[in-house]
């Protein structure tokens, strides 16, 4: 049910457009219409992600480490993982955002013999790797839509991603990466009962959106033509707020459009949000300076404080009449 | 909000990224590239016979995996000869049969290939036609 309902939830999506273009005739509508709502909902849903996260106070300082905190002058510090300063921290999370360091600690944990045994499990982390990777690399090529004299650098991106010169059109490495990395990250949470256990529909529905989306574009770019010049064209009316429908693009196009607006949409009330999710991690973002600097928690409330000065001049007569040794006379 | 300054500057950095294709485009005019298809060699032509190896719309989608197979026919097995749908028979050659009557590679090939940021390796290796300057 956790792997079906949304792996139908998708095909349904799909058939929804293949309906709406082929029999209805509703190009304006899932050409123009719902990629600018999805952007809206996207932009705005961020935005309001993260601004609410912002406004959560963050009571304690809760870096976690893993290296020598800064200490006395003799101990080495290990500044990367154990951070004292902005510098540290920006290294550290560089590190977190571009190559998933802390996926890579990822351990398993094993029985054998009736002892527990801790192993490597790097292939999450490959394939996570892998799959986010492409897909960034995906969607920058993708801008070659979305300009009219294509900036160089798209160029060059794009003709790194085709060097190998299989085929016409040129093969994209990427589009076979990240055909791999999603499968294997959706066999993982099938195959693994552990993860299996923990997966939930939420877990399912983006891999099998994102696989849509992947597989429909394949399809385009190398099986069943679409008009490729009036995909341009459509996309170049969208971004300079010209809306228009070029004839003749083909169903394919409008399931491949559809499927993302869907994932834009989806994006802000979803898991996908770790996006922006992961620049706020206060285990990460904080540098491990708690011994110099006083985290004040933004909760706290003013105590009534009686300090001792205050208590000794309210008892010092009978502080002295008990013979009790008092600071002032 | 807490650490406004750090969050404001991230998320103008966010906006000013995904917003990029808008504001690089707004105002600007995009027109679709229009091909030419009068070139001499084609204007001699009879007004039936003006017709590609395939249909155009076979030709639009397919014409670099047409090329592609007609490069290996020729490189690897020697065979020229291509026999369309239509069962007419044509000279495998780009330089000699596609780019006779298409002569005019920056008005036709150049057209939608820049539109679309696309660079075709065709010319790696064969001679593009001489245009004459207008």
């Amino acid at each position: 049910m956790k792997t079906l309902f949304p792996f139908f939830a998708v095909i349904v999506l799909v058939l929804l457009v293949f309906a709406g273009v082929n029999m209805a005739g509703m190009q304006f509508l899932f050409g123009v219409v719902i990629p600018y709502a999805a952007l809206a909902v996207f932009l705005f849903g961020v935005l309001y992600r993260v601004v609410k996260w912002g406004s959560s106070p963050v009571p304690f300082h809760i870096p976690t480490t893993c290296g020598q905190q800064k200490s006395l002058p003799w101990i080495k510090q290990n500044k990367i993982e154990n951070p004292s300063g902005s510098l540290g921290v920006i290294v550290r999370m560089a590190l977190e955002v571009l190559v998933f360091r802390s996926l890579f600690r990822n351990l398993k944990t094993e029985l054998k013999d009736g002892k527990v045994v801790y192993g490597l499990e790097k292939w999450l982390w490959m394939a996570g790797l892998a799959f986010h990777w492409s897909f960034l690399i995906i969607l920058v090529r993708h801008l070659r839509f979305f300009a009219e004299n294509v900036p160089p650098v798209i160029k060059l991106i794009e003709s790194l991603d085709s060097f190998l010169q299989v085929g016409v059109p040129l093969f994209y490495i990427t589009d076979a990466v990240i055909l791999l990395a999603v499968t294997y990250l959706f066999f993982r949470r099938v195959y693994i009962p552990q993860i299996k256990y923990i997966s939930l529909a939420s877990d399912y529905f983006p891999l099998f959106l994102i696989l849509g989306i992947a597989i429909s574009g394949v399809l385009m770019r190398y099986f069943f033509k679409v008009h490729i010049v009036g995909v341009k064209q459509l996309a170049m009316g969208l971004v300079s707020l010209k809306p228009s429908i070029p004839e003749g693009i083909g169903v394919l196009f409008y399931i491949h459009l559809f499927l993302i607006s869907v994932l834009f949409a989806y994006f802000p009330f979803s898991k996908l949000m770790h996006l922006g999710g992961v620049f706020l991690s206060p285990t990460r973002n904080l540098a491990n300076n708690s011994r110099e600097v006083r985290h004040i928690n933004p909760w706290n409330y003013p105590v009534h404080v009686h300090t001792y000065e205050e208590y000794e001049n309210d008892f010092r007569d009978k502080m002295k009449k008990a013979g009790l040794p008092v600071e002032k006379e | 909000m807490y650490d406004s300054g750090k969050i404001i500057v991230g998320l103008i950095i966010f906006l000013a990224l995904v917003t990029f294709p808008f504001y690089n485009n707004i105002g600007k005019v995009n027109a679709k590239p229009e091909l030419k298809i009068d070139t001499p060699e084609i204007q001699k032509l009879p007004e039936q016979e003006r017709k590609c190896v395939e249909t155009k719309e076979f030709m639009r989608g397919g014409h670099m995996q047409l090329l592609n197979d007609w490069r290996d026919s020729v490189v690897r097995n020697g065979n020229r000869v291509y026999t369309n749908s239509a069962h007419k028979t044509f000279n495998m050659s780009l330089q000699n049969e596609c780019m006779r009557c298409h002569s005019n590679k920056k008005d036709f090939c150049d057209k939608c290939h820049n539109y679309m940021a696309v660079v075709p390796y065709c010319w790696d290796c064969h001679i593009a036609p001489k245009e004459k300057k207008l």
